[in-house]
């Protein structure tokens, strides 16, 4: 589904990709784990076509197509989703607002027509209810006010909503108790399907106790330099990320 | 009958004009906008035409004082009967006391628009609210400009103890061509009454307008102002309003310029007594070439303690060549206070851009969602119905 090959990525004039490969199928979960700084943001970044990043070699394909020369709504709606590590709060529109539109336009690029509102209405409050949050947050603006749990279960549910094919979890856990992460791991868990993918950018192991990644990638100094099965993940939690460097 | 008191203030103000003209930019007040372009126009004031379209709020839900180039139209309004409302020019004849009781009494300071207005107003609403009488339906006044002319409007609006009502003022115009209005309200809000006052201003496109609100506020009075300045070549609005003890003033405003446009905006709140509650916040919008102007002053005089005041200006420019000036300004003489102000002038945030265009949303109509969230907060203000689905549904807020 996803394959990046010795990608290098800048920001200014530094270099912050080194030369990353990688490749995911649909059905799996890569988790990427790595010390701060080490690119792991920027890796989300560039996948979700977020400006201020300049592609100085190597190439993404998603699906078979060439993911950097699609503007971002265009993967969007060719079903790579990113969960924000910062959701962000948009005053004035209303989550129910902001579902709605992003949905039609998913749905509009596939051919199919606008949702029926009485549809949107059933499908919304379900999936809300899934991730035991309030229905009074769908009315409400997009993020404004939401504490740390609640903006990332609001990301899952966006998730939910959409169906992505490729689903980037941007440092999920960061800000989450033990309850929320619980809840936000059930909402991941329960969109797991052969069809779809999931990329966890995570700085820490705990996110993975609840979500078992098939591979954990070791990211540091803006190259993969270590790769393995799950129980990789409980190696650093162990021993920490400075072995690795070192080596 | 004798209206000698009337006379001789009308000289007085048209001695004034004379002397003075409109205002010139020099002045403190007058330094963002000139309107020297629009007094070599030399219009004439308006006359009396017979046919006239408009839209009106519906009449289950509002009552209409129609005005067509500043002449009450009575066959085109729909009064409330169980009050005093009625043309200043009648009043000048049926409630000549207390007209003269009230008139030029709530403005504190004039300027040319002001003299030229009080020298020449054709017709204008009066309205009086006996202690105790809630009007049961919004009174909506509708402006429509149809002439190549001056439309000098008066209106006197007086609130006896314990009275409530909500007026909504419009100006609208099917014509594209040059006009003035030069419209000037004094409102007086008595003991604990509460007015709700929305102006709408859509004046055709190369219009110039002048809107003058000036209030006093007795004690625990309220008044709520929703000022949306949508239309015309050069606006501006004064709001000034006197307030006495624990009266509480709200003032709300949306300014939205494109083209051209230059929308002007000056408002004063007045403490003159204790335990005053004011709250202000504008927000503008401009796009193209347009210029807004927002002059908020609050003032608190030196025996007006516990008063709680905030003001807020946010600004949103969507092109290069747009411009805002924000003067906000507090005077406080008083030592036992709580006021604060803020304004902020920004561009569209690209992390909200981004963040909707990752759930599939193009840029521009990613834009176009925030600008629209961005005026929409003031539209939300509004708690009339029919009123706000108005204005939602109209084309200055389809960006």
């Amino acid at each position: 589904m996803l394959k990046i090959k010795d990608l290098t990525v800048n920001v200014g004039t530094k270099e912050i990709l080194k030369g990353l490969n990688l490749n995911v199928n649909a059905g799996e979960i890569h988790a990427i784990m790595g010390p701060n700084g080490a690119g792991k943001s920027t890796l989300s970044h560039v996948l979700s076509g977020k400006s201020g990043y300049e592609v100085t070699g190597g190439s993404i394909t998603y699906n078979d197509k060439n993911l950097l020369e699609m503007p971002a709504e265009i993967r969007a709606r060719e079903g790579v989703f990113l969960a924000f590590q910062y959701p962000v709060e948009i005053a004035g529109v209303t989550n129910v607002y902001l579902l709605k539109a992003a949905l039609n336009a998913v749905r509009k690029h596939k051919g199919l027509s606008e949702v029926d509102a009485m549809d949107f209405l059933t499908l919304v409050k379900a999936k809300t209810k899934a991730l035991d949050m309030d229905e009074k947050f769908l009315y409400r603006a997009v993020n404004e006010g939401f504490s740390g749990g609640e903006k990332k279960r609001n990301e899952i549910l966006q998730m939910a909503m959409l169906e992505p094919q490729l689903c980037i979890l941007d440092e999920t856990d960061s800000g989450l108790d033990i309850d929320a992460l619980r809840i936000v791991a059930d909402g991941v868990n329960a969109l797991r399907s052969p069809d779809r993918a999931f990329i966890m950018v995570t700085h820490y192991q705990r996110l993975l106790d609840y979500i078992k990644p098939d591979f954990v990638h070791v990211l540091a100094d803006g190259k993969i330099v270590k790769s393995g099965g799950a129980e990789l993940a409980l190696e650093l939690e162990e021993k920490g990320y400075g072995w690795l460097e070192q080596a | 009958m004798s209206i000698s008191w009337l006379n001789d203030i009308r000289s007085q103000a048209a001695a004034q004009f004379e002397t003075t003209g409109f205002p010139a930019s020099n002045l403190e007040d007058w330094r963002y906008t000139n309107v020297s372009a629009m007094a070599k126009k030399e219009f004439s004031i308006a006359k009396f035409v017979e046919d006239v379209d408009f839209d009106a709020i519906e009449s289950g839900s509002a009552f209409h004082f129609v005005f067509v180039d500043g002449y009450f139209r009575e066959e085109l309004s729909n009064l409330p009967e169980s009050i005093t409302v009625c043309s200043i020019n009648e009043a000048i004849e049926k409630h000549a006391d207390l007209l003269q009781s009230r008139f030029n009494q709530a403005i504190n300071q004039t300027h040319g628009f002001i003299d030229f207005n009080t020298a020449n107003f054709t017709d204008g609403v009066f309205l009086h609210l006996a202690e105790n009488v809630v009007l049961e339906k919004p009174l909506q006044i509708i402006h429509i400009a149809t002439q190549a002319a001056i439309l000098p409007t008066r209106h006197v609006v007086i609130l006896d103890k314990n009275t409530k009502a909500t007026l909504i003022e419009m100006f609208v115009s099917p014509e594209k061509h040059a006009y003035l209005t030069d419209s000037v309200a004094e409102i007086f809000v008595g003991e604990n009454a509460d007015l709700t006052l929305y102006k709408v201003q859509q004046e055709g496109e190369n219009a110039y307008h002048f809107g003058g609100t000036y209030v006093q506020q007795e004690k625990h009075a309220r008044f709520t102002h929703h000022n949306f300045a949508l239309g015309s070549l050069l606006a501006r609005s004064d709001i000034v309003s006197d307030l006495k003890t624990a009266a509480e003033c709200e003032l709300n405003g949306l300014f939205l310029g494109s083209g051209k446009q230059h929308l002007d905006n000056l408002t004063r709140i007045n403490h003159l007594e204790s335990h005053g509650i004011s709250r202000e916040f504008y927000k503008g919008i401009l796009n193209d070439q347009a210029k807004g102007v927002f002059q908020g002053r609050i003032v608190v005089a030196e025996n007006a303690q516990k008063i709680d005041s905030k003001m807020n200006n946010r600004n949103l420019l969507l092109s290069n060549e747009a411009e805002v000036d924000t003067k906000p300004q507090l005077e406080i003489y008083a030592d036992d206070v709580k006021c604060a102000h803020g304004v902020t002038v920004g561009q569209l945030d690209e992390k909200s851009i981004f963040y909707l265009q990752s759930r599939g949303i193009d840029e521009d109509t990613a834009k176009h969602i925030l600008t629209f969230a961005f005026a929409n907060e003031m539209v939300e203000k509004v708690t009339f119905e029919p009123l706000k689905a108005l204005l939602q549904n109209g084309n200055k807020l389809n960006f």
